[in-house]
């Protein structure tokens, strides 16, 4: 299944969503508006975005007269579109680098690991994985059973030890092994656990001094997340400084729209998508195609 | 940052407060302000639509309108629906009485906290008496076998894992043993699954119907979206489950996602998931989630948590303060239980009106950073110093700040704090010789039980 494909088929539903605006009549009137507005809004875009893109997009019908209901469907696109900043450097591509995963619990931090780390392999980059989840109970064994699928080893301690020198190991191991990729998973924690998040920004402190090559921080959220997501990405990012984010889990009928609004709120740009299970299905992220597949436009 | 559900209508009904009567208008405005604030609580836009058209029914009837005080009627009318919506009632499990072992069943989508749940649910109906038995039926995820032993191995809980590979078959071997080892009761722990994957729902149904689970409980996160209307539907319909258990409520997601749930399946929540630890699965209070929602604070919770960590130790230590006086050691003692009830700022938060009176506040003052400080200072001084903080002479306080690395200003308001409580602390002796009896010391005890996690010493 192709990238169009397997993202259309799991924005499947907010699609037929604002197909029913868009088909409702040619011309456009208050209704039109007001049920565009709730839509974005049902897309778990949060209010704000929802109310500034419309009125954008109102002013642009106006200024450009476009009356139609499907000409506005390319204008909206390109609108959303832009609320997305682009990555100026794929932390997945750029080699060498050395990307730790960080959210709350759930989110698919191991799981997307365990994906890039096969995906790496196949690419024949060498690549490590470091388990620094040395909290949630067999976080490690999901990992090392991820690291025999693809074939990458994991550098990892028992549970229970320090996050961060797990972190320096798998740092040092990667630079006597010459690995161009390093892929560091961590526990999974509430942002409103400050003693938490503390630990972590010190997880990450130790990586970014010790490591010779760069360093991401990428936040892992789950596309069903709703308007907490922002405050998430808000205490993650102020910890942490975040260098970007995957979303996970959008083969289901989240809509992901809170994507939207921590990338365009924080400028943070996504580096991939999880539209499904298998190795293939995580994707790398184009703002346009992922509007055009939201707004149902000719594909 | 944006506001919270609890901000925004105390914003709205601020500027309600200052009407004398209400016209039509100012209840359109209260109702626009509701919905929004609604739909950035997560809660799902047609159940937003509903409850705000009767929430408006009722408040324009015009006894609401008339009343002197309109403004806390509606407060009244939307806390009331609130708390309807979500279910009137504490939902508990219900059991087959001429059945052994019971099962109940666990489901939901990735992530949501099932496994997690499951061990937090075999805790507490051990602590209520039970022989619970845990099935490893996520044979998906790896390792989510291992982690439930593990889980299991802390609580003391045995896991059965069949032979890891068909959920099914792991399921039935489960109950056999739970027979052969007088486990009274099974808990299934199944793979996470997304709704519209037709091969894994089918396999729920096909576990469902092997064990025939008195209550299948479905595990949703607090902090899902709009979605969440379709998860639980289509979760309805295939394998139709009796009852919620929220998770992650231990962040400062609003679980506008219950509302939800509630509105459209009409399936109780019987539990919430408050944390990491094992006894964190408390049983679901509709009234006390709606008063949380709308910013009225969570008092019930703020006294059941200070009780929780305030153990028979320091009911004693309470009572040798009232005897002895206060000293040092006992405010740092108070400092670490602030810190054990989850820090400064999540008290605060559980506190009327004070959730929003620190949004004014410069971010930081609520910072438990302070508490460091205190701590540090405290760590500095001597044993006798402590015991007897009036011996504090300029001399020892230039000592004590350099120790610390605080300034003098800093230690002498610790100090002068110290001498409040330590009034307060006499004040309330003369009190309690007052009042004298049995029946006195007991109140003071409660107080002093509330008092070790709950006051603040500045």
């Amino acid at each position: 299944m192709g990238f169009f494909d397997s993202l259309k088929q799991g924005l499947k539903r907010s699609r037929e969503a604002i197909n029913e605006i868009f088909y409702m009549g040619g011309e456009v009137d208050e209704q039109f508006w007001e049920d565009l507005e709730d839509t974005l809004v049902m897309g778990d875009m949060g209010a704000e975005v929802a109310m500034r893109v419309t009125d954008d997009l109102r002013e642009q019908a106006a200024r450009e007269n476009l009356t139609r209901a499907n000409q506005l469907r390319d204008a909206l696109a390109e609108r959303l579109a832009e609320e997305f900043p682009t990555a100026e450097r794929d932390p997945f591509t750029d080699l060498p680098s050395c990307v730790l995963f960080v959210g709350i619990n759930g989110a698919g931090k191991t799981t997307t690991v365990g994906k890039l780390a096969g995906r790496a392999r196949d690419a024949g980059v060498s690549c490590l994985i470091g388990g620094a989840d040395t909290f949630r109970a067999a976080a490690i064994e999901q990992l090392e059973v991820w690291g025999r699928r693809a074939g990458v080893d994991v550098i990892t301690r028992d549970r229970g030890a320090d996050p961060a020198s797990v972190c320096y190991e798998v740092v040092e191991e990667a630079e006597k092994r010459g690995s161009r990729l390093v892929l560091i998973d961590t526990a999974g924690r509430l942002h409103t656990s400050s003693d938490l998040m503390r630990e972590l920004a010190k997880v990450v402190n130790v990586t970014r001094k010790r490591s010779g090559i760069p360093v991401s921080v990428v936040l892992v959220i789950d596309a069903t997340t709703g308007q907490n997501g922002l405050n998430q990405a808000h205490e993650f990012n102020d910890a942490l400084e975040l260098d970007g984010l995957i979303v996970t889990k959008l083969d289901g009928t989240a809509k992901g729209g809170i994507a939207l609004a921590i990338s365009s709120q924080l400028g943070l740009p996504i580096y991939r998508i999880g539209v499904g299970e298998t190795l293939d299905d995580l994707q790398t992220f184009d703002a346009l195609d992922f509007c055009r597949a939201l707004v149902g436009e000719g594909m | 940052m944006f506001n919270s559900l609890s901000d925004r209508l105390q914003d709205t009904f601020d500027k309600l407060r200052g009407k004398g009567r209400l016209t039509e208008d100012d209840i359109n405005v209260a109702m626009r302000e509701i919905r929004l604030a609604l739909l950035e609580a997560d809660v799902n836009f047609r159940v937003v639509k509903n409850f705000v058209a009767r929430c408006k029914e009722k408040c324009l009837d015009s006894e609401v309108l008339d009343s002197l005080t309109p403004a806390q009627n509606v407060v009244r009318i939307v806390l009331d629906e609130l708390t309807t919506l979500l279910g009137s009632t504490d939902s508990k499990l219900t059991l087959a009485q001429n059945r052994t072992p019971n099962v109940i069943m666990l489901v939901g989508l990735q992530g949501s906290g099932k496994t997690t749940a499951a061990a937090k649910l075999a805790y507490l109906l051990k602590s209520q008496g039970h022989s619970p038995l845990l099935a490893a039926c996520d044979t998906h995820r790896p390792a989510a076998a291992d982690q439930l032993a593990t889980l299991g191995g802390e609580i003391g809980v045995s896991v059965y894992r069949g032979d890891g590979r068909d959920a099914v078959a792991v399921a039935t071997g489960s109950i056999q043993e739970a027979v052969d080892h007088l486990n009274d009761i099974v808990i299934v722990d199944t793979a996470g699954r997304l709704q519209i994957d037709e091969e894994m729902m089918e396999e729920a149904v096909a576990i469902k119907r092997a064990v025939r689970p008195d209550q299948i409980l479905m595990v949703v996160d607090a902090m899902t979206g709009q979605d969440i209307v379709n998860v639980v539907t289509e979760f309805a319909n295939r394998v139709d489950f009796d009852g919620v258990i929220m998770s992650k409520l231990d962040g400062d997601a609003r679980g506008g996602g219950a509302l939800s749930v509630r509105e459209v399946t009409g399936k109780p929540i019987k539990f919430v998931s408050m944390g990491e630890k094992p006894e964190s699965l408390e049983v679901f209070h509709p009234d006390r989630m709606a008063k949380r929602i709308l910013g009225m604070g969570d008092v019930v919770g703020i006294i059941e948590q200070a009780q929780k960590v305030a153990d028979e130790q320091q009911i004693q230590d309470a009572e040798r303060m009232l005897r002895e006086g206060f000293t040092m050691d006992d405010l740092l003692s108070q400092m670490q239980q602030i810190r054990k009830m989850g820090g400064l700022a999540k008290i605060m938060g559980m506190i009327p009106g004070m959730e929003r009176a620190m949004g004014q506040m410069p971010s930081g003052a609520m910072d438990d950073s302070q508490l460091t400080r205190i701590e540090a200072i405290i760590h500095s001084m001597t044993r006798e110093e402590r015991m007897r903080p009036k011996i504090i002479n300029g001399q020892r306080r230039k000592r004590i700040a350099v120790g610390s690395g605080r300034s003098i200003q800093e230690v002498n308001q610790l100090i002068k704090q110290w001498d409040e409580m330590n009034k307060m602390m006499s004040k309330m002796k003369g009190m309690m010789n007052q009042g004298g009896g049995k029946k006195g010391r007991r109140a003071m005890q409660q107080m002093m039980r509330n008092m070790g996690g709950g006051n603040l010493p500045f």
